[in-house]
């Protein structure tokens, strides 16, 4: 089967650079390796900053595919190749795939919270991660403990996986902080009378109107925030948690008792990204993140002609910024297949 | 004494970096690079298994003295059990162990 | 005829000065030592199977060499063809002149230039059956056992990776003196003795004879004083050994003699720099066979190997931070040819290093009217356990433990459920002895309360100072060895798959308290165990050890990469270990599952119980599964 171009990664960035491509009037084929479209976007309820619906994104972007774009779900890459300018991808199910230029959005993985164990993630009942979170909230349930009380009290830990050395991640994965705010107020809309603890390092609310909504969070919904990092903690016989973490601020050493702890866990590199990049002899950085062809002028390019990157396979990302950079890379795909290619 | 280290927030006991001696600090930096690493989170602190029976709090103490704080240092850095806790949860990859032993060596050699 | 030439006296004034000299090294040696271990050292003396046992060893180690034939065949080769061919040369030697003097008594000289002394006396070269033509075959075979050693050794300074060795160290001056001095002595007597039997016509063997021949043939003058210079040159070079043998590296042969003497004796390595020590630094041979053992190449760090340290003790130069740049886990002083106790000697340099620094624990004394610090009393309890500090950063291993127990229906009392006394082996690794020794107090008392009969630990730090500090009259288990008890007595049985394990060795747990087979055990039990290339007693460092203070993080980083590579070699499904500390070093750069022992156990237990105990919320999928999956 012959295309003119393969995204390979149906997450919000391949489905919008899939989009622009069919728009710009590109004959373009996507890989998925799930059996639905989506990626991590359509597990999320509302977004940051705005709480829009995850959904209406999704939608939207949806229908930029709807026509023109050969979607092939449950469509793992098994092998990919290129010769001669020609890229053959091999995916495990289906016929092979020959592509003039192939983007790569293979995306990212949330991070093991189980190697984090002090943090008693898989080990104690009541610590569940952001996307967990995420998820109750998405499919509408009751946020309850794992004993189906109503929490009174709940604590969300930053920066799990991420800038941490101990687990050989020193990046910010930069969307944890403004997520732990978003959810902060979410629990706190949901359960009026549960209390909520962030615990941080920093906060980073590098974007537009992520500051605001740490203010809202404050003002507005009295969310607490403890400036400390979580060292450890301990299961109560009644299930609750024992939080230890300094309280850095006042210089002494807190201990909290929470009935549910969150954790926001980072990005890593997907092994699918890896796997890919190794067939292609791509390089990666320290952080494990695929590097472009130039951090400035050729951002979306790699050292093969016709391959081309594009959202948080290059590092952490936010929705908004990989759907800018999908569109992006349609338009660098264009000029390629067109010859114009900025050299 | 030491029991008040570092709690008293007066306008009589701002830091004076300009005046403060800080040759321990210069001492420490120089021997152990990674404690410039620091970022201050404070899990050293919290899981300090000294911390769990005494006010002994190593991030404190070792801020202080890059600031040039150390009356104090002396009294409390003899408190470290060495179990070496701090260094297992950095973040950072300090070498907390060797920043203990550092100071001491500092305060044996400098006063 | 006199049996006496002037030439004799290089060789005869090096040997009184060499026997002199070891003589007062040892006089002295032993006159220092402590009182206690001088106790020892007479009481041996006077015991003769502590002298055969030392003899034994004498012969095996410092003859035959067979801890490096272990190490490889080719060293072990090359030593032994010095040590036993020279040994043999001197002792048939010996035998041979009585032969000639017809006396027992010679001067020492005699029997090694006896071939110039009997120069005159002509014997028939193919007289191969007669009592002075076996000993002429005899000595020129050991002649030519040495010589080939000698091969051996040039060759080894080119080539050292044939011996098995990647790195070896430097030579000093009056090594290298006394280097080429050994190294000409026996193609020196090679020469001597055949030149004469070529001039004379006859008193050389199969090798002497037909070599003297040619060598006459080749030497365009014919006169005994080329056979008289070369026997000269023989004596000096040997002079020149005796003589530089005390202030080289080669001091280390008879030093090595009186240490294993020492040992034999029941003396040990102190707490404090003692005569002891000074033997173990001398008897350093300086081969570097601890530098490749080094894990702390790997990290890039060249100049704090064992070998490198004991330098510097031996010549009073010890940079601080060279006795703190060590993992201390042992690798060198297993593989050391001479037994030297590599991790005692940086010890007291430690020691040393901060006897001037005091610690405050006054914290931790009992309130006024209570028993302890703690809020509450410790509970009573047949068994004490007690997690170890690092293990709070793994709570997996103390649910599994606290699981394992209650299913056994063990009554236990978890000493550090909360707060912990460290243990004190971390303050000993920084050398501050004294103020362990106040944390053991502590930790004594409060183990005292409970009135366990076993205290069980699951952190082979803690469990090997309790052994080896803590003279507590109750029976001391580290969590491998309890959970084998269980199994044995049927408290508890496994169900379940059986994983590929390898299990990673730790350093306390193994080398430092000889546990290797408890966990091996356990692991058939539920798993099956695949080979590690380097384990049991040759097992690698996690790279987290605490007894390192001067690396960083990265170089830490690299050094568990290298274990990871041996571990994982195998492709087991998951890496088994029996320490919080290796687990959680190894957990952060594994790309399978590391566990302890102990939840792998808790795993194990037939399901219905271990959901019960846990209540646990995710025990679908395993984690290894996930891995296996991707």
């Amino acid at each position: 089967m012959n295309r003119q171009v393969a995204v390979i990664g149906a997450g919000i960035t391949g489905m919008t650079a899939a989009g622009a491509l069919s728009e710009l009037g590109i004959d373009v084929i996507l890989l998925e390796k799930e059996e639905h479209t989506g990626g991590h976007v359509k597990n999320w309820d509302r977004l940051f900053p705005s709480r829009r619906p995850a959904k209406e994104v999704l939608d939207f972007t949806g229908k930029s595919m709807a026509t023109g774009v050969d979607i092939r779900c449950g469509s793992a890459v098994e092998s990919i190749g290129h010769n001669k300018g020609i890229f053959t991808i091999r995916p495990v199910k289906g016929e092979p795939v020959n592509a003039m230029s192939v983007v790569l959005a293979t995306g990212y993985d949330l991070f093991d919270a189980r190697k984090k164990e002090e943090y008693g993630y898989g080990i104690y009942d009541n610590v569940i991660t952001s996307a967990e979170l995420e998820t109750i909230f998405s499919e509408g349930k009751k946020l309850t403990t794992h004993q189906g009380t109503t929490p009174q009290r709940i604590g969300i830990i930053h920066c799990v996986g991420s800038r941490d050395e101990k687990v050989g991640n020193l990046y910010c994965s930069k969307v944890c902080c403004v997520t732990g705010v978003k959810q902060a107020i979410e629990i706190r809309e949901m359960l009026p009378g549960c209390e909520v603890f962030s615990f941080y390092m920093d906060l980073r609310m590098y974007d537009r109107n992520f500051e605001e909504l740490y203010f809202e969070a404050q003002q507005k919904w009295g969310v607490s925030f403890i400036r400390g990092r979580l060292s450890e903690c301990a299961e109560n016989p009644d299930h609750s948690l024992v939080l230890k973490t300094e309280d850095t601020l006042t210089g002494r050493p807190l201990k909290m008792t929470v009935d549910m702890m969150i954790l926001l866990v980072g990005f890593v590199p997907s092994p699918e990204t890896v796997r890919i990049a190794r067939m292609l002899g791509l390089s990666s950085g320290p952080d494990g993140f695929l590097l472009p062809a130039d951090e400035h002028f050729h951002d979306n390019t790699t050292t093969i002609p016709g391959l081309f990157l594009a959202g948080a396979v290059k590092g952490p990302a936010c929705i908004v910024n990989s759907m800018a950079d999908a569109r992006a890379t349609a338009m660098q795909v264009k000029s390629y297949l067109n010859g114009e290619m900025l050299k | 004494m030491a029991k008040n280290f570092g709690y008293k927030i007066l306008p009589g006991e701002s830091i004076d970096f300009d005046r403060n001696d800080k040759l321990i600090a210069r001492y420490l930096v120089e021997h152990e690079p990674s404690i410039n690493l620091c970022i201050g989170c404070g899990s050293c602190t919290a899981t300090c298994s000294t911390g769990h029976f005494t006010d002994f709090n190593i991030r404190r103490m070792h801020t202080f003295i890059l600031r040039g704080e150390t009356k104090h240092i002396k009294k409390e850095i003899q408190k470290c059990m060495f179990c070496g806790k701090c260094q297992l949860v950095c973040p950072r990859g300090v070498n907390l162990r060797n920043v203990i032993l550092t100071i001491n060596r500092a305060i044996e050699h400098l006063g | 005829m006199i049996n006496f030439n002037l030439f004799v006296l290089p060789f005869f004034l090096g040997l009184i000065y060499v026997v002199i000299a070891i003589g007062k090294s040892w006089y002295r040696w032993v006159r220092k030592l402590p009182a206690i271990d001088k106790v020892r050292f007479i009481s041996g003396i006077r015991s003769p199977g502590q002298i055969f046992g030392a003899l034994k060893e004498v012969f095996l180690e410092g003859l035959i060499h067979r801890r490096m034939w272990k190490q490889n065949p080719l060293l072990g080769y090359m030593h032994m063809s010095f040590a036993l061919g020279w040994f043999l040369l001197i002792v048939f030697g010996n035998i041979e002149s009585r032969f000639y003097s017809g006396t027992h008594l010679n001067a020492p000289y005699y029997p090694i230039f006896l071939k110039f002394f009997i120069h005159d006396r002509l014997v028939i070269f193919f007289e191969v059956f007669s009592v002075p033509g076996i000993f002429r075959f005899l000595m020129d075979f050991l002649l030519l056992f040495v010589l080939s050693g000698l091969v051996l050794a040039l060759i080894k300074r080119q080539k050292s990776n044939w011996f098995g060795m990647k790195r070896t160290t430097a030579f000093q001056l009056t090594d290298i003196v006394s280097l080429g001095s050994l190294w000409l002595i026996f193609p020196m007597r090679l020469l001597a003795e055949s030149y004469t039997a070529g001039y004379y016509g006859s008193g050389g063997g199969f090798l002497t004879q037909p070599l003297g021949n040619l060598l006459v043939w080749i030497v365009p003058f014919r006169d005994d004083f080329v056979a008289y210079g070369l026997w000269w040159g023989y004596s000096l070079v040997l002079g020149i050994f005796f003589i530089t043998l005390p202030y080289s590296r080669y001091m280390h042969i008879p030093t090595e003699i009186l240490l294993i003497f020492f040992r034999h004796f029941g003396i040990q390595p102190g707490k404090w720099y003692s005569s002891f020590s000074d033997v173990e630094v001398q008897a350093c041979s300086r081969c570097g066979v601890c530098i490749d053992v080094c894990q702390l190449n790997e990290a890039g760090i060249h100049d704090s190997q064992a070998v490198y340290f004991i330098r510097g003790v031996r010549d009073k130069y010890v940079p601080e931070e060279i006795s703190r740049k060590c993992l201390v886990c042992g690798r060198c002083q297993e593989a050391c040819p001479v037994g030297i106790s590599t991790d005692s000697l940086r010890l007291i340099k430690r020691r040393e290093l901060v006897s001037g620094q005091a610690s405050d624990f006054s914290y931790l004394a009992p309130r006024p009217g209570a028993a302890s610090r703690f809020d509450e009393p410790p509970r009573q309890g047949e068994v004490a356990y007690f997690a170890g500090c690092m293990s709070h950063l793994t709570p997996s291993i103390i649910r599994a433990m606290k699981g394992i127990m209650e299913h056994a229906g063990v009554s236990f009392t978890h000493l550090d459920a909360d707060k912990s006394i460290c243990c004190g082996r971390p303050l000993k690794l920084a050398g501050k002895d004294r103020q362990a020794n106040e944390l053991i107090e502590f930790n004594k008392k409060l183990i005292r309360l409970t009135g366990a009969k076993t205290l069980v630990t699951s952190c082979p730090i803690c469990y090997r100072v309790f052994r080896e500090e803590y003279n507590i009259p109750i029976r001391i288990q580290h969590h491998t060895q309890f959970i084998l008890d269980l199994v044995k007595t049927g408290k508890i049985s496994f169900e379940g798959d059986y994983k590929k394990v390898a299990y990673h060795d730790p350093c306390d747990l193994g080398r430092g308290s000889g546990v290797y087979e408890a966990p091996r055990d356990l692991i058939g039990h539920f798993a099956i165990s695949v080979p590690v290339s380097q384990e049991a007693n040759k097992a690698l460092c996690c790279g987290g050890s605490l007894g390192m203070f001067e690396a960083s993080q990265g170089q830490r980083n690299t050094m568990t990469a290298g274990v990871l590579n041996i571990l994982l070699q195998a492709q087991p499904d998951v890496l088994a270990t029996a320490c919080p500390l290796c687990k959680k070093t190894l957990e952060k750069q594994s790309p399978v599952a590391v566990k302890d022992i102990a939840e792998l156990v808790y795993e194990s237990l037939p399901k219905t119980v271990c959901c019960s105990v846990s209540g646990q919320s995710h025990p679908a999928k395993s984690y290894e599964d996930e891995l296996i999956s991707v």
